[in-house]
Protein backbone atom coordinates (compact mmCIF):
# COMPACT_ATOMS: atom_id res chain seq x y z
CA UNK A 1 0.00 0.00 0.00
CA UNK A 2 1.85 3.73 -0.96
CA UNK A 3 1.96 5.77 2.19
CA UNK A 4 -0.56 6.33 4.07
CA UNK A 5 -2.03 10.61 4.86
CA UNK A 6 -2.82 11.92 8.24
CA UNK A 7 -5.48 14.10 9.29
CA UNK A 8 -4.81 17.30 11.18
CA UNK A 9 -6.35 15.11 14.28
CA UNK A 10 -3.73 12.21 14.08
CA UNK A 11 -1.85 12.78 16.72
CA UNK A 12 -4.78 13.03 19.29
CA UNK A 13 -5.97 10.04 18.30
CA UNK A 14 -3.47 8.29 19.19
CA UNK A 15 -3.09 10.23 21.94
CA UNK A 16 -6.55 9.40 22.91
CA UNK A 17 -5.94 5.76 22.74
CA UNK A 18 -7.43 5.28 19.10
CA UNK A 19 -7.08 2.14 16.75
CA UNK A 20 -5.68 3.25 13.74
CA UNK A 21 -6.23 1.72 10.44
CA UNK A 22 -5.84 1.96 7.11
CA UNK A 23 -9.20 3.73 5.04
CA UNK A 24 -9.39 5.70 2.08
CA UNK A 25 -6.16 6.37 2.14
CA UNK A 26 -5.81 8.05 5.03
CA UNK A 27 -4.55 6.57 8.74
CA UNK A 28 -7.88 6.96 11.02
CA UNK A 29 -9.37 5.83 13.86
CA UNK A 30 -11.51 2.74 13.80
CA UNK A 31 -11.86 2.95 17.56
CA UNK A 32 -11.06 4.09 20.93
CA UNK A 33 -10.81 2.73 24.26
CA UNK A 34 -14.61 2.60 25.04
CA UNK A 35 -15.45 0.14 21.41
CA UNK A 36 -17.36 0.14 19.35
CA UNK A 37 -20.54 -0.70 20.88
CA UNK A 38 -20.31 1.96 23.62
CA UNK A 39 -19.24 4.43 21.33
CA UNK A 40 -22.05 3.98 19.11
CA UNK A 41 -24.95 3.72 22.48
CA UNK A 42 -22.54 6.74 24.22
CA UNK A 43 -23.81 9.19 20.54
CA UNK A 44 -26.93 7.75 20.97
CA UNK A 45 -27.20 9.17 23.93
CA UNK A 46 -24.90 12.16 24.38
CA UNK A 47 -23.18 13.01 21.96
CA UNK A 48 -19.90 11.61 19.84
CA UNK A 49 -17.18 13.66 17.91
CA UNK A 50 -15.74 12.04 14.65
CA UNK A 51 -13.04 13.27 12.60
CA UNK A 52 -14.47 13.47 8.83
CA UNK A 53 -11.39 15.27 7.81
CA UNK A 54 -10.26 12.80 5.75
CA UNK A 55 -13.53 13.62 3.35
CA UNK A 56 -12.76 16.60 0.33
CA UNK A 57 -13.95 20.30 1.02
CA UNK A 58 -14.23 22.22 -2.24
CA UNK A 59 -15.19 25.19 -3.22
CA UNK A 60 -17.03 26.13 -6.08
CA UNK A 61 -17.26 30.33 -6.91
CA UNK A 62 -19.32 32.42 -8.84
CA UNK A 63 -22.93 33.41 -8.37
CA UNK A 64 -24.08 31.10 -11.61
CA UNK A 65 -22.45 27.64 -9.80
CA UNK A 66 -25.08 26.59 -9.07
CA UNK A 67 -26.69 26.32 -12.58
CA UNK A 68 -23.35 25.26 -14.12
CA UNK A 69 -23.32 22.11 -11.14
CA UNK A 70 -26.74 21.23 -11.74
CA UNK A 71 -24.90 19.56 -15.41
CA UNK A 72 -23.72 17.07 -12.98
CA UNK A 73 -25.68 16.18 -10.65
CA UNK A 74 -29.86 15.53 -10.75
CA UNK A 75 -30.43 17.84 -7.67
CA UNK A 76 -32.26 20.85 -7.85
CA UNK A 77 -29.45 23.47 -7.23
CA UNK A 78 -30.73 26.68 -7.99
CA UNK A 79 -33.83 26.27 -6.00
CA UNK A 80 -31.15 25.78 -2.91
CA UNK A 81 -31.40 28.35 -0.83
CA UNK A 82 -28.66 30.44 0.65
CA UNK A 83 -27.42 29.34 4.59
CA UNK A 84 -29.30 25.97 3.31
CA UNK A 85 -27.41 22.76 2.53
CA UNK A 86 -28.46 19.79 0.04
CA UNK A 87 -27.77 15.83 -0.33
CA UNK A 88 -26.75 15.58 -4.12
CA UNK A 89 -24.89 12.34 -6.14
CA UNK A 90 -22.22 12.62 -9.05
CA UNK A 91 -24.01 10.35 -11.76
CA UNK A 92 -22.48 8.73 -14.89
CA UNK A 93 -23.50 8.57 -18.57
CA UNK A 94 -25.35 4.97 -17.77
CA UNK A 95 -26.81 6.60 -14.78
CA UNK A 96 -24.68 5.02 -12.23
CA UNK A 97 -23.51 6.83 -9.18
CA UNK A 98 -20.18 8.51 -9.14
CA UNK A 99 -20.45 9.47 -5.65
CA UNK A 100 -22.67 11.02 -3.35
CA UNK A 101 -21.92 14.89 -1.53
CA UNK A 102 -23.27 17.67 0.16
CA UNK A 103 -23.53 20.94 -1.32
CA UNK A 104 -24.29 24.20 0.18
CA UNK A 105 -25.38 27.43 -0.92
CA UNK A 106 -22.94 30.10 0.81
CA UNK A 107 -24.04 33.13 -1.26
CA UNK A 108 -21.35 33.78 -4.17
CA UNK A 109 -20.23 30.48 -3.72
CA UNK A 110 -21.11 26.48 -3.32
CA UNK A 111 -19.15 24.66 -0.68
CA UNK A 112 -19.55 21.08 -1.66
CA UNK A 113 -17.84 18.21 0.72
CA UNK A 114 -17.07 14.35 -1.44
CA UNK A 115 -16.28 10.98 0.04
CA UNK A 116 -12.48 10.40 0.90
CA UNK A 117 -12.02 7.46 -1.75
CA UNK A 118 -13.60 9.37 -4.74
CA UNK A 119 -12.45 13.11 -4.13
CA UNK A 120 -9.59 12.97 -7.13
CA UNK A 121 -12.08 11.51 -9.05
CA UNK A 122 -15.04 14.20 -8.10
CA UNK A 123 -12.16 16.79 -8.06
CA UNK A 124 -10.98 16.23 -11.70
CA UNK A 125 -15.22 15.65 -12.76
CA UNK A 126 -15.53 19.01 -11.19
CA UNK A 127 -12.53 20.86 -13.09
CA UNK A 128 -13.37 19.26 -16.31
CA UNK A 129 -17.10 20.75 -16.25
CA UNK A 130 -16.49 23.87 -13.84
CA UNK A 131 -14.82 26.89 -14.68
CA UNK A 132 -13.21 27.05 -11.36
CA UNK A 133 -13.15 24.18 -8.38
CA UNK A 134 -10.79 24.75 -5.26
CA UNK A 135 -9.93 22.17 -3.07
CA UNK A 136 -9.55 23.17 0.33
CA UNK A 137 -6.46 21.31 1.97
CA UNK A 138 -6.14 23.60 5.01
CA UNK A 139 -9.06 22.71 6.74
CA UNK A 140 -10.56 19.65 9.39
CA UNK A 141 -13.83 18.49 9.49
CA UNK A 142 -15.20 17.37 12.19
CA UNK A 143 -18.79 16.12 13.29
CA UNK A 144 -20.39 16.29 16.65
CA UNK A 145 -23.53 14.09 16.94
CA UNK A 146 -26.04 13.20 19.65
CA UNK A 147 -28.31 14.60 21.61
CA UNK A 148 -26.00 16.34 23.73
CA UNK A 149 -24.01 18.37 20.41
CA UNK A 150 -26.85 20.99 20.25
CA UNK A 151 -25.94 22.36 23.81
CA UNK A 152 -22.65 21.29 23.60
CA UNK A 153 -21.55 24.02 20.55
CA UNK A 154 -24.02 26.64 21.55
CA UNK A 155 -22.24 26.95 25.03
CA UNK A 156 -18.95 27.63 22.99
CA UNK A 157 -20.59 29.11 19.66
CA UNK A 158 -23.35 31.09 20.20
CA UNK A 159 -25.92 30.90 18.03
CA UNK A 160 -25.55 27.19 16.54
CA UNK A 161 -28.29 25.90 18.76
CA UNK A 162 -30.90 27.97 16.53
CA UNK A 163 -29.74 26.31 13.30
CA UNK A 164 -32.31 23.75 11.63
CA UNK A 165 -31.63 20.36 10.03
CA UNK A 166 -29.57 21.79 6.97
CA UNK A 167 -28.78 25.07 7.78
CA UNK A 168 -25.26 26.25 6.71
CA UNK A 169 -23.83 29.13 8.49
CA UNK A 170 -20.16 31.03 9.13
CA UNK A 171 -19.57 31.66 13.00
CA UNK A 172 -16.20 32.77 15.23
CA UNK A 173 -14.44 30.88 17.38
CA UNK A 174 -11.40 32.46 19.40
CA UNK A 175 -10.25 33.88 15.96
CA UNK A 176 -11.01 30.88 14.11
CA UNK A 177 -13.35 30.81 11.42
CA UNK A 178 -15.94 27.71 11.65
CA UNK A 179 -18.29 26.56 8.56
CA UNK A 180 -21.26 24.79 10.57
CA UNK A 181 -23.88 23.09 8.94
CA UNK A 182 -26.35 21.15 10.99
CA UNK A 183 -26.57 17.83 9.47
CA UNK A 184 -24.24 14.67 9.91
CA UNK A 185 -24.58 10.50 8.75
CA UNK A 186 -25.74 9.41 11.93
CA UNK A 187 -29.47 9.68 12.46
CA UNK A 188 -28.53 11.98 15.13
CA UNK A 189 -29.53 15.95 15.27
CA UNK A 190 -25.73 16.98 14.93
CA UNK A 191 -23.32 19.19 13.29
CA UNK A 192 -20.72 19.27 11.06
CA UNK A 193 -18.47 21.79 11.07
CA UNK A 194 -15.34 22.94 8.90
CA UNK A 195 -12.41 24.52 11.18
CA UNK A 196 -9.15 25.91 10.34
CA UNK A 197 -6.25 22.90 10.03
CA UNK A 198 -3.91 24.98 12.69
CA UNK A 199 -7.09 24.71 15.21
CA UNK A 200 -8.27 21.82 14.62
CA UNK A 201 -6.78 20.17 17.62
CA UNK A 202 -7.30 22.70 20.07
CA UNK A 203 -11.14 23.02 19.37
CA UNK A 204 -11.39 19.18 19.23
CA UNK A 205 -10.36 19.32 22.54
CA UNK A 206 -12.07 22.14 23.98
CA UNK A 207 -15.60 19.86 22.87
CA UNK A 208 -14.01 16.69 24.26
CA UNK A 209 -13.75 18.57 27.53
CA UNK A 210 -17.39 18.72 27.72
CA UNK A 211 -18.55 15.71 29.74
CA UNK A 212 -21.40 14.58 27.04
CA UNK A 213 -18.21 14.00 24.66
CA UNK A 214 -16.43 11.00 23.56
CA UNK A 215 -14.43 10.35 20.19
CA UNK A 216 -15.88 7.86 18.26
CA UNK A 217 -14.37 5.85 15.52
CA UNK A 218 -15.04 4.42 12.39
CA UNK A 219 -16.32 1.48 13.75
CA UNK A 220 -19.08 2.84 15.73
CA UNK A 221 -19.93 6.08 12.49
CA UNK A 222 -20.62 2.67 10.57
CA UNK A 223 -23.04 0.67 12.35
CA UNK A 224 -24.62 4.56 13.36
CA UNK A 225 -25.20 5.24 9.29
CA UNK A 226 -26.55 2.05 8.78
CA UNK A 227 -29.10 1.82 11.54
CA UNK A 228 -29.93 5.27 9.97
CA UNK A 229 -30.72 3.64 6.91
CA UNK A 230 -27.68 5.56 4.76
CA UNK A 231 -26.09 4.44 2.44
CA UNK A 232 -22.09 4.24 2.59
CA UNK A 233 -20.98 4.90 -1.05
CA UNK A 234 -18.39 2.18 -2.36
CA UNK A 235 -21.04 -0.51 -0.64
CA UNK A 236 -24.44 0.33 -0.62
CA UNK A 237 -23.99 2.84 -4.16
CA UNK A 238 -21.98 3.11 -6.44
CA UNK A 239 -21.56 2.88 -10.26
CA UNK A 240 -23.24 0.08 -10.90
CA UNK A 241 -26.68 1.43 -9.31
CA UNK A 242 -28.81 4.41 -10.12
CA UNK A 243 -30.58 6.86 -7.36
CA UNK A 244 -33.60 5.50 -8.20
CA UNK A 245 -32.56 1.89 -7.60
CA UNK A 246 -30.36 3.02 -4.81
CA UNK A 247 -33.71 4.49 -2.78
CA UNK A 248 -32.27 8.11 -2.65
CA UNK A 249 -34.23 9.22 -5.30
CA UNK A 250 -36.13 11.88 -2.67
CA UNK A 251 -33.02 13.66 -3.43
CA UNK A 252 -34.21 14.56 -7.21
CA UNK A 253 -36.35 17.32 -6.91
CA UNK A 254 -39.53 17.96 -9.01
CA UNK A 255 -37.45 20.48 -11.01
CA UNK A 256 -35.26 18.05 -12.43
CA UNK A 257 -37.80 15.21 -13.13
CA UNK A 258 -39.95 14.53 -16.39
CA UNK A 259 -41.83 17.43 -17.09
CA UNK A 260 -40.18 19.76 -14.72
CA UNK A 261 -38.54 23.10 -15.54
CA UNK A 262 -35.15 21.97 -15.59
CA UNK A 263 -35.76 18.40 -16.71
CA UNK A 264 -32.99 16.26 -17.21
CA UNK A 265 -29.52 18.12 -18.45
CA UNK A 266 -27.26 15.60 -15.91
CA UNK A 267 -25.32 12.41 -16.88
CA UNK A 268 -27.58 9.60 -17.81
CA UNK A 269 -30.48 11.77 -17.61
CA UNK A 270 -32.55 9.19 -19.49
CA UNK A 271 -32.29 6.11 -17.60
CA UNK A 272 -32.65 7.99 -14.40
CA UNK A 273 -36.03 9.94 -15.60
CA UNK A 274 -37.05 6.92 -17.17
CA UNK A 275 -36.76 4.63 -13.64
CA UNK A 276 -38.42 7.54 -11.65
CA UNK A 277 -41.58 7.07 -14.28
CA UNK A 278 -41.71 3.56 -14.27
CA UNK A 279 -40.00 2.18 -11.11
CA UNK A 280 -36.29 0.45 -11.62
CA UNK A 281 -36.44 -2.94 -11.59
CA UNK A 282 -34.42 -3.68 -8.56
CA UNK A 283 -34.24 -1.60 -5.30
CA UNK A 284 -31.98 -0.78 -1.88
CA UNK A 285 -34.27 -2.14 0.71
CA UNK A 286 -33.96 -2.73 4.20
CA UNK A 287 -33.69 -6.65 6.00
CA UNK A 288 -33.84 -7.37 9.76
CA UNK A 289 -32.91 -11.17 9.87
CA UNK A 290 -34.91 -12.82 12.45
CA UNK A 291 -31.68 -14.77 14.25
CA UNK A 292 -28.94 -12.88 15.60
CA UNK A 293 -26.54 -13.93 13.23
CA UNK A 294 -25.41 -10.96 10.87
CA UNK A 295 -26.08 -11.26 7.65
CA UNK A 296 -23.09 -8.83 5.97
CA UNK A 297 -21.87 -7.44 2.58
CA UNK A 298 -22.15 -10.11 -0.24
CA UNK A 299 -24.46 -12.30 1.17
CA UNK A 300 -26.92 -13.59 -1.16
CA UNK A 301 -30.69 -12.95 -0.69
CA UNK A 302 -33.27 -16.42 -2.07
CA UNK A 303 -36.72 -15.88 -2.61
CA UNK A 304 -36.86 -19.39 -0.46
CA UNK A 305 -35.15 -21.61 1.98
CA UNK A 306 -34.44 -24.05 -0.39
CA UNK A 307 -33.18 -23.80 -4.37
CA UNK A 308 -33.49 -20.74 -6.61
CA UNK A 309 -31.35 -18.26 -8.01
CA UNK A 310 -31.10 -15.52 -5.98
CA UNK A 311 -32.56 -12.75 -6.44
CA UNK A 312 -30.61 -10.12 -4.28
CA UNK A 313 -27.04 -9.78 -2.51
CA UNK A 314 -26.69 -7.36 0.82
CA UNK A 315 -24.55 -4.23 0.55
CA UNK A 316 -23.96 -3.43 3.97
CA UNK A 317 -24.98 -5.62 6.91
CA UNK A 318 -24.01 -5.70 10.89
CA UNK A 319 -25.30 -5.50 14.24
CA UNK A 320 -27.42 -1.89 15.60
CA UNK A 321 -26.36 -1.70 18.85
CA UNK A 322 -29.10 0.66 19.18
CA UNK A 323 -31.79 -2.03 18.30
CA UNK A 324 -30.10 -4.74 19.57
CA UNK A 325 -30.69 -6.56 16.75
CA UNK A 326 -29.02 -7.65 13.16
CA UNK A 327 -29.75 -5.48 9.96
CA UNK A 328 -28.76 -4.61 6.56
CA UNK A 329 -29.37 -3.54 3.39
CA UNK A 330 -30.17 -5.47 -0.25
CA UNK A 331 -30.77 -5.05 -3.65
CA UNK A 332 -34.07 -7.14 -3.94
CA UNK A 333 -36.31 -6.79 -7.31
CA UNK A 334 -38.44 -3.53 -6.94
CA UNK A 335 -41.71 -5.37 -6.19
CA UNK A 336 -40.72 -7.01 -3.05
CA UNK A 337 -42.94 -5.89 -0.45
CA UNK A 338 -42.42 -4.84 3.05
CA UNK A 339 -43.23 -7.87 5.50
CA UNK A 340 -41.66 -10.39 2.92
CA UNK A 341 -39.32 -13.43 4.16
CA UNK A 342 -36.31 -13.76 2.16
CA UNK A 343 -33.66 -15.87 2.91
CA UNK A 344 -30.04 -14.81 3.66
CA UNK A 345 -27.41 -17.75 2.71
CA UNK A 346 -24.90 -17.25 5.54
CA UNK A 347 -22.09 -19.74 6.01
CA UNK A 348 -24.05 -22.30 3.92
CA UNK A 349 -27.17 -22.37 5.68
CA UNK A 350 -30.07 -19.82 4.74
CA UNK A 351 -31.82 -18.18 7.34
CA UNK A 352 -34.81 -15.69 7.41
CA UNK A 353 -34.78 -12.34 7.25
CA UNK A 354 -38.00 -9.70 7.06
CA UNK A 355 -37.81 -6.95 4.15
CA UNK A 356 -38.50 -4.17 6.79
CA UNK A 357 -38.98 -0.12 6.42
CA UNK A 358 -36.16 2.10 6.61
CA UNK A 359 -34.73 3.50 8.84
CA UNK A 360 -33.96 0.77 10.94
CA UNK A 361 -33.91 3.46 14.04
CA UNK A 362 -35.99 6.99 13.04
CA UNK A 363 -33.79 9.78 13.22
CA UNK A 364 -33.83 12.80 15.46
CA UNK A 365 -33.17 15.65 13.61
CA UNK A 366 -34.26 19.08 14.31
CA UNK A 367 -36.48 20.12 11.12
CA UNK B 1 -4.73 -24.36 31.13
CA UNK B 2 -2.96 -24.50 28.10
CA UNK B 3 -3.45 -22.21 25.49
CA UNK B 4 -3.09 -22.09 21.25
CA UNK B 5 -1.64 -20.27 18.92
CA UNK B 6 -4.74 -19.38 17.48
CA UNK B 7 -5.70 -17.75 20.90
CA UNK B 8 -7.72 -20.59 22.19
CA UNK B 9 -7.44 -21.80 26.09
CA UNK B 10 -8.20 -25.54 26.98
CA UNK B 11 -8.46 -26.89 30.37
CA UNK B 12 -8.93 -30.70 31.10
CA UNK B 13 -11.86 -31.70 33.27
CA UNK B 14 -11.78 -35.31 33.49
CA UNK B 15 -11.28 -36.98 30.12
CA UNK B 16 -12.68 -33.92 28.67
CA UNK B 17 -11.41 -31.01 26.80
CA UNK B 18 -13.19 -27.60 27.90
CA UNK B 19 -12.20 -24.75 25.33
CA UNK B 20 -12.66 -21.06 25.30
CA UNK B 21 -10.92 -17.69 24.03
CA UNK B 22 -8.33 -15.64 25.52
CA UNK B 23 -8.64 -12.52 27.00
CA UNK B 24 -6.36 -11.06 24.08
CA UNK B 25 -8.62 -12.67 21.75
CA UNK B 26 -11.82 -11.70 22.95
CA UNK B 27 -10.37 -7.47 23.41
CA UNK B 28 -9.14 -8.24 19.56
CA UNK B 29 -12.50 -9.31 18.45
CA UNK B 30 -14.49 -6.35 20.23
CA UNK B 31 -17.61 -6.38 21.22
CA UNK B 32 -19.21 -9.75 20.43
CA UNK B 33 -22.90 -9.70 19.40
CA UNK B 34 -23.34 -13.36 17.85
CA UNK B 35 -21.78 -16.93 19.02
CA UNK B 36 -22.57 -20.20 16.33
CA UNK B 37 -21.47 -22.87 18.04
CA UNK B 38 -20.88 -26.88 16.59
CA UNK B 39 -23.72 -29.25 17.26
CA UNK B 40 -23.52 -32.00 20.24
CA UNK B 41 -21.94 -35.19 18.55
CA UNK B 42 -20.02 -33.28 15.79
CA UNK B 43 -16.88 -35.24 15.09
CA UNK B 44 -13.86 -32.79 13.99
CA UNK B 45 -10.52 -33.07 13.04
CA UNK B 46 -7.67 -30.88 14.16
CA UNK B 47 -8.15 -27.37 12.56
CA UNK B 48 -11.83 -27.22 11.54
CA UNK B 49 -13.71 -24.57 11.71
CA UNK B 50 -16.10 -25.43 14.01
CA UNK B 51 -17.32 -21.90 15.63
CA UNK B 52 -17.85 -18.68 13.92
CA UNK B 53 -17.82 -15.14 16.52
CA UNK B 54 -19.37 -12.27 14.89
CA UNK B 55 -18.75 -8.94 16.66
CA UNK B 56 -19.48 -6.28 15.15
CA UNK B 57 -16.64 -5.60 13.15
CA UNK B 58 -16.37 -9.07 11.87
CA UNK B 59 -17.01 -12.37 12.00
CA UNK B 60 -14.33 -15.10 13.13
CA UNK B 61 -13.48 -18.75 13.47
CA UNK B 62 -12.64 -20.65 15.85
CA UNK B 63 -10.70 -23.49 14.76
CA UNK B 64 -10.87 -27.20 16.36
CA UNK B 65 -7.23 -27.48 18.67
CA UNK B 66 -7.59 -31.05 18.25
CA UNK B 67 -9.29 -34.06 16.79
CA UNK B 68 -12.41 -35.46 18.85
CA UNK B 69 -16.16 -34.98 19.24
CA UNK B 70 -18.23 -32.48 20.89
CA UNK B 71 -19.83 -33.70 23.81
CA UNK B 72 -21.22 -30.28 25.34
CA UNK B 73 -21.56 -26.80 24.44
CA UNK B 74 -22.57 -23.37 26.35
CA UNK B 75 -26.16 -22.78 25.35
CA UNK B 76 -25.51 -19.74 27.57
CA UNK B 77 -23.48 -18.06 24.41
CA UNK B 78 -26.91 -17.92 21.95
CA UNK B 79 -28.70 -15.62 24.82
CA UNK B 80 -26.13 -13.49 25.91
CA UNK B 81 -22.89 -13.55 23.31
CA UNK B 82 -21.37 -10.41 25.54
CA UNK B 83 -20.16 -13.24 28.29
CA UNK B 84 -16.95 -13.66 25.69
CA UNK B 85 -16.52 -10.04 26.60
CA UNK B 86 -17.43 -10.12 29.89
CA UNK B 87 -15.64 -13.29 31.07
CA UNK B 88 -13.87 -15.03 28.46
CA UNK B 89 -11.54 -17.71 31.08
CA UNK B 90 -14.53 -18.56 32.73
CA UNK B 91 -18.42 -18.23 31.88
CA UNK B 92 -17.69 -17.57 28.00
CA UNK B 93 -16.63 -21.10 27.28
CA UNK B 94 -17.66 -22.49 24.16
CA UNK B 95 -17.51 -26.31 23.78
CA UNK B 96 -16.23 -29.60 25.77
CA UNK B 97 -14.62 -31.94 23.48
CA UNK B 98 -13.42 -35.87 23.78
CA UNK B 99 -10.39 -35.85 22.11
CA UNK B 100 -9.26 -38.89 20.16
CA UNK B 101 -5.33 -38.52 21.38
CA UNK B 102 -5.35 -37.05 25.17
CA UNK B 103 -1.60 -36.71 24.87
CA UNK B 104 -1.59 -34.46 21.90
CA UNK B 105 -2.51 -31.76 24.75
CA UNK B 106 0.94 -31.51 25.93
CA UNK B 107 2.23 -29.60 22.63
CA UNK B 108 0.37 -26.88 23.94
CA UNK B 109 1.52 -23.25 25.74
CA UNK B 110 1.78 -22.45 29.75
CA UNK B 111 0.28 -19.57 30.28
CA UNK B 112 4.04 -17.80 30.41
CA UNK B 113 4.85 -19.15 27.32
CA UNK B 114 1.52 -17.64 26.00
CA UNK B 115 1.88 -14.12 27.74
CA UNK B 116 5.38 -14.33 25.71
CA UNK B 117 3.63 -15.38 22.39
CA UNK B 118 1.09 -12.17 22.88
CA UNK B 119 4.10 -9.84 23.60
Amino acid sequence: MSELKRTPLYDLHVELGAKMVPFAGYEMPVQYPLGVMKEHLHTRAKAGLFDVSHMGQVIVPGEDAAEAFEALVPVSLMGLKEGRQRYAMFTDENGGILDDLMVANRGDHLFVVVNAACKEDDIAHMRAHLESVEELTDRALLALQGPAAEGVLEALVPGTAKMRFMDVGVYNWNGAELWISRSGYTGEDGYEISVPADRAVEFARKLLADEAVEPIGLGARDSLRLEAGLCLYGHDIDTTTTPVEGNIAWAIQKVRRKGGEREGGFPGADRILSELENGPSRLRLGLRPEGRAPMREGVEIFAEAEGGDPIGRVTSGGFGPSIEAPMAMAYLPAGTEEGTTVYGEVRGKRLPAKVVPMPFRPATYKR
Amino acid sequence: MKFTEDHEWLKTEGDVVIVGITEHASEQLGDVVFVELPDVGDTVEKGDEICVIESVKAASDILAPLGGEIVAINEDLADNPGLVNEDPLGKAWFFKMKLTDASALDGFMDEAAYKDFIG
